[in-house]
């Protein structure tokens, strides 16, 4: 079994235990690279059905590659497409920095959805190597009833065995892919020949390493034009996966006080 | 669409054969022993520091005003940099020649073992730190013995601030010793104990020169040599059932391969539902061009699968080939940890999770409370929270379930009280029997006989109706004493009746068994339908057994058809071994007969018996009359 395989069957295996324990699940679907690799696993795990809901919680300020990606993929791979719309910036935190208070539309969104479809839980494609406080978290995360999260005093997480017992009320957040890291995520959709949006590779010495709103998203120097090339890059890379993400740098705490209060 | 909008990937061999191999290290040690500073230095040395991250932490620490502070490196949350404490655990991952490693960070303030126990769980192997100014610590010895406990078993030991000790050699030998020996007596080896100093970079990556006298490998090349684990593929199957889909004309069996192999046409056996039926096939998904249905998997593998029957089998139950089946019990032993608000009470029910499995137990005994820095052992009604215990659960259902020791995954679970999970335990069947045989029907094509004489005819004639007088007790408790007075007061009386006797019945129909868990449930089964069949002839049939087990005592129950009247020879340990009419108390503390019932086996008093009798408080004759009266009372027509 190498390593792609145990990655693999250790997110089957929170999937069927999601999917079995949880009434009323969905999963989010960002369009980047880990959420592709997402949708992949939950058709592996159901054996080629996805049998719940998949939603794009729709800043409309992603890349047109984005829509036109999710527009072909939702329909090709059968999802239970669901698409959700964000509210203005007005109704977000204004002591937030700017860009963080821009990402904060999504969370707002992502509450309105929650409530709108009574979804329980959320399936959702972070990993712990993108930044420090997803690094903490566990694989199935309770939030309070606004989605915040209470990161100083997470349940117990051992042997496999989530915590599947909840209060009336309670939202989860279960990630499949927290034990990933970015190399693997490539090296899988290498192997699995996973379709990709093509802002990932370099164009004119420029590639973007994650994706976001077009104008909080940068992309860094790069020549990797193909996925082993990328592979290569990020073996030998000191920088970090989100520094193209405005909202991650602006203040020492901002992604931290995002994530508490919902945000993925 | 266009090409440029989705590109796929080729297929390219090489790209996953370069997969390297990946590591998962704890990181565990008493607080302020330097464990962040190691981490620090490791990353460092390493050259795995992100970019800016050197001088971000270092801002970090300025606007804090403290000194360079590694701890910042992982301590992610605003809480942790501010208050300087490590809270929940966290990873960072770096690369050496050889591998790739996760790190994991866990906390090593004892209000945060939840924390230290969900970090340890997902390692391969752990990094002890001990501070060589402050000596072996009370956390020190918990972490060791916790780890063993998670099923840890590849583990380091970093003696840090070697230069604050001068890097003498004698202080390390002294720590090296007392660790080990502590280590030792819980039975683990550790594999290395390194002289380091975190600080100044003494053998973290590069050998110390201060420090010659050391012989052995640096941190890295230590954690470098340890081997990461694979999936037990060689020991028997065991494959829980994880959910039933029926998503289209198939329906698939979904689960993880814990241990061993299976294969398209072997024979499975569900417990504890003990249906069988072949595996007709390995279901699999994939859009690789040319990829086929496996028609074998094997452990660590996420699989579904179909059979050639339609068996009923639900999650929770355990897949095995047939000879190999996992332990059927509904009592059981564990060693387990709590970490729940409130402490874990003797006689309340909790919520089990097994692998996929879930149900009601209840803590029958508080057998030992732990304490981890010696080893000794204390009783009380309670486990307190961060408390290790020795405990008896039982289950009002049968659960298939193995040893830890034979089975790590099946072996293991963890207790829910109300919504939080409170605990976690390790299973070991010691004194306790695997109940399969007891339950299993072999025969089929049984259909039985009607008697044309009522129950009702049979009491007329006799003056009484039949039934089971089950005497259960402590050896030396005046059992037997009691039963043979008994029928003779009763026979006296014109009852019909007859005593079943420990010691007859197996020079006859129990000579076969031994005085094993099995043989003994075995034993104790064949006494219950015997006396089953007594009662059904109208007969009162007494028996006289320690019957220790509660499940056995039920199963005869069970057997008898409403007769059955438990009575509970009451005497404690103390007072039997002052009596010890067979001589057999004195063998057992010698340790000369092993599994002695009160002495070194379990005995599990009756909690709702018909009667007590307790020959301690009264003489023969008091028993005596109490037990005819109460039989009068009951079986006289």
């Amino acid at each position: 079994m190498d390593r792609l395989d145990q990655l693999e069957s250790q997110s089957i295996y929170i999937f069927r235990e999601a999917f079995n324990r949880i009434e009323n699940i969905a999963m989010l679907w960002s369009l980047g690279k880990d959420s592709n690799v997402m949708v992949w696993l939950a058709r592996k795990a159901f054996l080629g059905h996805v049998p719940f809901p998949v939603m794009h919680v729709d800043t409309e300020k992603k890349f047109p590659e984005m829509y036109e990606f999710r527009d072909r993929y939702a329909s090709e791979w059968g999802l239970n497409f669901i698409r959700e719309l964000c509210p203005p910036i007005e109704q977000t935190d204004d002591t937030l920095p700017p860009a963080a208070r821009s990402a904060a539309r999504k969370t707002e969104g992502l509450k309105l959805a929650i409530k709108k479809y009574g979804f329980n839980a959320l399936f959702a494609g972070i990993r712990r190597d993108e930044e420090a406080t997803r690094a903490k978290e566990r694989v199935f995360s309770p939030r309070g009833l606004a989605g915040q999260w209470d990161f100083k005093d997470q349940p117990p997480e051992f042997w496999d065995q989530y915590k599947t017992d909840f209060p009336p009320g309670t939202h989860i957040r279960v990630h499949p892919l927290l034990h990933w890291t970015e190399i693997d995520i490539w090296l899988y959709t290498q192997r699995e020949q996973i379709p990709t949006i093509p802002l990932y590779f370099s164009k004119n010495g420029l590639r973007y390493r994650s994706l976001g709103d077009q104008d909080i998203t940068n992309p860094m120097k790069s020549m990797a034009s193909t996925i082993p090339e990328i592979i290569e890059e990020l073996r030998t890379t000191k920088i970090s996966e989100r520094s193209g993400r405005a909202m991650d740098h602006e203040s020492e705490d901002a992604f931290e006080r995002l994530r508490a209060d919902g945000y993925l | 669409m266009s090409e440029t909008t989705a590109i796929l990937a080729n297929a390219d061999p090489e790209a996953v054969a370069n997969l390297r191999d990946l590591m998962r290290i704890v990181i565990v040690g008493h607080v302020d022993h330097g464990k962040s500073t190691l981490v620090g230095r490791l990353f460092h040395d390493t050259g795995s520091l992100p970019d800016g991250r050197f001088e971000a932490i270092k801002a970090q620490s300025e606007k804090r005003g403290v000194p360079f502070e590694w701890a910042f490196l992982m301590d992610a949350l605003q809480a942790e940099r501010d208050q300087g404490i490590t809270i929940d655990t966290s990873q960072i991952w770096f690369k050496t020649d050889a591998r790739d490693y996760t790190i994991i960070d866990a906390p090593g303030h004892k209000e945060f073992l939840k924390n230290m126990i969900t970090g340890a769980a997902q390692s391969d192997a752990a990094l002890l730190i001990i501070d060589a100014h402050e000596g072996v610590r009370e956390q020190s010895k918990r972490h060791g013995y916790l780890l063993h406990l998670m099923g840890v078993q590849q583990i380091a030991v970093a003696v840090n601030k070697m230069d604050l000790a001068g890097y003498d050699q004698k202080t390390f030998d002294d720590i090296e010793r007392e660790y080990r020996a502590y280590l030792t007596s819980i039975d683990v080896t550790p594999t290395f104990v390194i002289p380091v100093s975190a600080r100044e970079g003494d053998n973290i990556v590069t050998p110390s020169k201060a420090m010659s006298w050391y012989k052995g490998p640096t941190v890295v090349r230590a954690l470098d040599s340890f081997v990461s684990s694979q999936p037990t593929t060689e020991s028997p199957l065991r494959l829980p059932v994880q959910d039933i889909y029926k998503f289209d004309q198939r329906r698939i069996i979904a689960g993880r391969i814990e241990s061993g192999r299976i294969a398209v046409g072997d024979e499975l056996i569900f417990s504890p539902s003990n249906k069988s039926a072949r595996v007709k096939s390995i279901e699999y998904w994939s859009t690789i061009p040319g990829a086929k249905k496996p028609t074998s998997s094997e452990a660590g593998y996420s699989v579904g699968i179909t059979l050639d029957e339609q068996i009923f089998v639900e999650r929770g139950e355990i897949a095995s080939h047939i000879e190999t089946a996992p332990v059927e019990t509904d009592v059981f032993r564990a060693r387990i940890f709590w970490l729940g608000h409130e402490p874990m009470i003797l006689g309340k029910a909790y919520k089990l999770k097994l692998g996929t499995l879930e149900a009601q137990v209840t803590v029958q005994s508080i057998e030992r409370i732990i304490d981890t820095s010696d080893l000794s052992n204390a009783h009380a009604p309670q486990v307190e929270r961060n408390q290790v215990a020795e405990v008896i659960l039982r289950s009002r259902r049968m659960l298939a379930l193995d040893s830890f020791i034979d089975f790590p995954s099946t072996g293991r679970f963890v207790l829910v009280e109300k919504y939080d999970i409170a605990g976690g335990g390790i299973i070991s069947m010691d004194g306790y029997a695997d109940q399969r045989d007891a339950i299993t029907a072999r025969g089929t094509n049984i259909t039985r006989a009607k008697h044309t004489i009522t129950d009702e005819a049979r009491a007329f004639r006799n003056g009484h109706k039949g039934g089971v007088l089950w005497l259960t007790g402590l050896s030396g408790a005046g059992k037997s004493t009691l039963a043979m007075a008994l029928e003779k007061r009763l026979f006296e009386k014109g009852y019909n009746v007859y005593v079943l006797d420990g010691d007859n019945v197996r020079h006859g129909l129990n000579a076969n068994l031994s005085f094993s868990p099995e043989d003994r449930a075995e034993n104790i089964r064949r006494v219950g339908e015997v006396a089953a069949l007594f009662e059904r002839a109208g007969v009162l049939a007494i028996t006289a057994f320690i019957s220790p087990y509660r499940s056995d005592r039920d199963r005869a129950r069970e057997a008898a058809s409403g007769g059955f009247h438990e009575i509970f020879v009451k005497a404690d340990v103390e007072t039997c071994e002052s009596r010890d009419p067979k001589g057999l108390y004195a063998k057992a503390r010698t340790g000369e007969i092993k599994d002695f019932t009160g002495i070194s086996a379990p005995y599990e008093a009756p909690e709702t018996p018909q009667l007590v009798i307790d020959t301690a408080a009264s003489n023969l004759d008091e028993c005596l009359a109490e037990l005819v009266s109460y039989v009068e009372a009951k079986f006289r027509v």
